[in-house]
């Protein structure tokens, strides 16, 4: 990390600068200063006077909106040795996240408004990507008791999950959906049926019979899917429905959409670029919940995102320890690490495959998620935070695990030369991390 | 030219039918051994086995410890109730503590899919394995296809099927990728909730009733039905099982010719076979048992670099 432009202006120069959020597809430069967006002109036509002025050339490079991942696993408080608030946060700002929001399944569960307080001044401390809170539905995510949206919301959280675990209970998240639409924050729910899915450890379909593993079922995601955007409809509350993954999940967020259900999803990158076949040979570090699913799924879900029923691509990154890993496939944790690949595997599958074009991927990551989520960021308007990711979205690269910022080394994309690499990342016009030339 | 097998023995999907086939051929020769009065030649002698046992077996576990001291091997079973994990020790500890032992095979039964092969990719010694999970019993698939073949005289173009609990049962996966390997077709016949999602695309014929089944096959390969599923709730109950699936000698009196009977073992009479069948003349059960040891020799013979051209010659002297 770098302090050098902390005081001063910092003039990022000659880059393409992309902004979905206020019709910006242009070559030019951008101005920040005092924390926020002061200027965007021509190249050599935004200039400053006084102050010292820090210029980054940014020429052949994309000058985006920093992305918010709306959607990760940062284990503190807990499980510090997987992953801290902090290494966390340096993850997010190597993968050019200048925002993410914390899942609440830590140990104790963020459910009270000291858990919240607590992660936001561990965030102040680390001093990289912003983090934001969410909060548990319910509390311990028990499933039972509501736990206290208002005084969560009031210590800075930004939505409620039981993420890790499904709210079973129809009743609890219906008065869930409601209780928020008090707070006007999104309701996140992880879609599982958890009779269908007992024991599940892959996809439910040829390769968990060919490998002897217990299925999980598609429809296990997509009864709650359904469930979730009719209580939606029966409360007019936000549903946000997290890592979705398969066909039939993104045909009844059309058919939720298309009646005005207040529904918005998100995808992660792995079940946009990987299949259930990584699991053959039983790669732990291909085993996540939901699962990869098959290549029918995964072109419904790059489809969805091209055409707009999945509104944001967020990680679900999951650090594990890497001997939790190291063991027989059904005993192995769910997830994998995604922060510092999330931007390479968006760009090598999504936008060099042809499926979407930048500005589409800019607004997956960076203007739709802090849009949904009510979060500052996510656009370049002048005034807006100073909140910037600058990135070459043709530089290869091969995937090393042990490069990662991220305490977690379980990826399966190991070895892969994907295509994307970030050079800058700002938060509040100060530089938290640069390309290493 | 017939790929050797490689290092391990992990599971017949992988194998092609001339891989099968050697193993098979290879057996041949040891069948004899074990009709001598002194069961033993010295073809693995120096050589040591470990027989590593997550899961509890008898008729496995000795017959494969039969078949590595006919051969001479020295041979230690190590023994756990419940997981690696309820042991304490993980699975790549032991692994690496054995390893570290200096031996030369590990033969590995345990509860979870697919440890064999995570065994098999971190450590040098050979994997066999014996049972892992739902996933494949690949010395059990070898020793049916032995006793078909020398029933039949063939395998190809013998119609087998394969009765019950297909979902949980690692020997119809062997039984399945073996058998259809070797130019036979396949059937399964059991309750849906017993059968795979997918089964269709194992390019297999499934009957929904044993009547039906009879009347095509050549063989039947009767599965073990655990009192476990009727708890878990995949059937109502046995007794309805043994009603609507049990192969008895009224079923089999009906059919066109007379079938071959097979069971891994071990039995639970009264539920998925009567006693009458079980005992019957029909019945190869016990040839499988027998089977089995030969099937174990050539593998471990094959695996610790035997020219299966030399078996016959193996038997009486060096490797």
């Amino acid at each position: 990390m770098t302090r050098a432009s902390s005081e001063g202006a910092l003039l990022l120069r000659g880059g393409r600068i992309l902004d979905p959020s206020s019709n910006v597809d242009e070559v030019g430069d951008v101005l920040l200063s005092n924390g926020v967006v002061e200027a965007i002109g021509r190249i050599g036509e935004v200039r400053r006077d006084g102050d010292e002025l820090h210029t980054i050339d940014c020429a052949g490079r994309v000058v985006s909106p920093g992305f918010v991942d709306v959607h990760c696993h940062l284990r503190e408080p807990g499980r510090e040795e997987v992953e801290t608030i902090a290494t966390g946060a340096r993850a997010a700002a190597a993968g050019g996240f200048t925002a993410v929001c914390a899942m609440p399944n830590t140990d104790p569960v963020t459910d009270n408004q000291a858990a919240v307080g607590f992660i936001i001044s561990q965030a102040r401390l680390a001093g990289a990507s912003r983090v934001y809170p969410i909060g548990a539905i319910s509390i311990g995510e028990k499933g039972e008791t509501l736990a206290e949206f208002g005084e969560m919301v009031g210590a800075g959280a930004v939505a409620v999950s039981d993420d890790g675990k499904p709210v079973v209970s129809a009743q609890l998240m219906r008065t869930a959906l409601e209780y928020a639409r008090t707070f006007g924050i999104p309701v996140a729910d992880h879609c599982e049926e958890p009779t269908l899915a007992a024991g599940g450890a892959m996809n439910e379909g040829i390769m968990s019979a060919r490998l002897g593993l217990r299925g999980i079922p598609a429809e296990a995601e997509e009864i709650m899917a359904i469930r979730d955007m009719l209580l939606a409809r029966l409360t007019g509350g936000h549903i946000h429905l997290c890592h979705m993954s398969t066909k039939g999940s993104v045909e009844l967020i059309r058919w939720g959409k298309e009646r005005g259900i207040n529904v918005t999803a998100e995808v992660c990158p792995h079940h946009l670029s990987l299949t259930e076949e990584a699991v053959d040979g039983y790669d732990t570090n291909a085993k996540m919940n939901p699962p990869l699913r098959t290549l029918a799924d995964v072109e419904a879900l790059q489809q969805a995102v091209r055409d707009g029923t999945i509104d944001v691509i967020a990680t679900d990154h999951a650090p594990h320890h890497y001997d939790e890993k190291e063991r027989e496939f059904a005993d192995a944790p769910n997830g994998i690490v995604g922060l510092e690949t999330a931007l390479a595997v968006n760009l090598t599958w999504l936008v060099h495959s042809g499926i979407i074009g930048l500005p589409l991927l800019v607004e997956r990551m960076a203007c739709a998620p802090a849009r949904l989520f009510k979060l500052p960021g996510g656009t370049l308007r002048k005034g807006a935070l100073a909140d910037v990711t600058v990135f070459d979205p043709d530089a290869s690269w091969t995937v090393d695990p042990a490069r990662f910022r991220s305490k977690g080394r379980n990826t399966p994309y190991t070895g892969q030369t994907l295509r994307g690499l970030v050079d800058l990342t700002v938060v509040g016009g100060r530089i938290i991390h640069q390309r290493q030339s | 030219m017939i790929e050797p097998l490689g290092k391990d023995l992990l599971g017949l999907e992988p194998l092609s039918g001339d891989q099968i086939r050697l193993i098979l051929d290879t057996a041949e020769p040891f069948k004899e051994i074990s009709e001598r009065a002194i069961k033993k030649v010295p073809t693995l002698r120096g050589s040591t086995i470990v027989n590593l046992f997550f899961e509890a077996s008898t008729r496995t576990r000795v017959s494969f410890e039969f078949a590595e001291k006919r051969l001479s091997a020295d041979t230690v079973n190590v023994a756990s109730s419940g997981s690696s994990v309820s042991k304490g020790e993980t699975l790549v500890d032991t692994a690496r503590n054995l390893e570290a032992m200096r031996i030369d095979m590990v033969v590995i039964r345990h509860g979870a899919s697919g440890a064999a092969q995570f065994l098999a990719e971190r450590i040098e010694s050979n994997v066999i394995n014996a049972g892992d999970g739902t996933h494949e019993h690949p010395t059990q698939g070898l020793l049916d296809l032995l006793t078909l073949r020398d029933h039949f005289k063939r395998l190809a173009g013998l119609k087998i099927c394969i009765c019950g609990d297909v979902l949980h049962s690692r020997v119809a996966r062997s039984n399945i990728w073996g058998l259809q390997k070797m130019g036979a077709e396949v059937a399964v016949c059991g309750p849906r909730s017993l059968l795979p999602n997918a089964i269709d695309d194992f390019g297999v014929t499934v009957f929904n009733r044993i009547e039906d089944a009879i009347q095509w096959a050549d063989a039947l390969n009767v599965l073990r039905l655990q009192l476990e599923r009727m708890q878990a709730g995949y059937i109502p109950s046995l007794r309805e099982y043994n009603r609507v699936f049990g192969i008895s000698s009224e079923r089999l009196d009906r059919a066109p010719k007379d079938l071959l009977i097979l069971h891994p073992g071990p039995m639970n009479r009264g539920v998925e076979i009567d006693s009458d069948v079980a005992d019957g003349p029909h019945s190869v059960i016990l040839n499988q048992v027998t089977n089995g040891v030969a099937v174990r020799m050539a593998v471990l013979y094959l695996l610790a670099g035997g020219k299966p051209e030399l078996a016959e010659a193996a038997k009486s002297g060096g490797r």
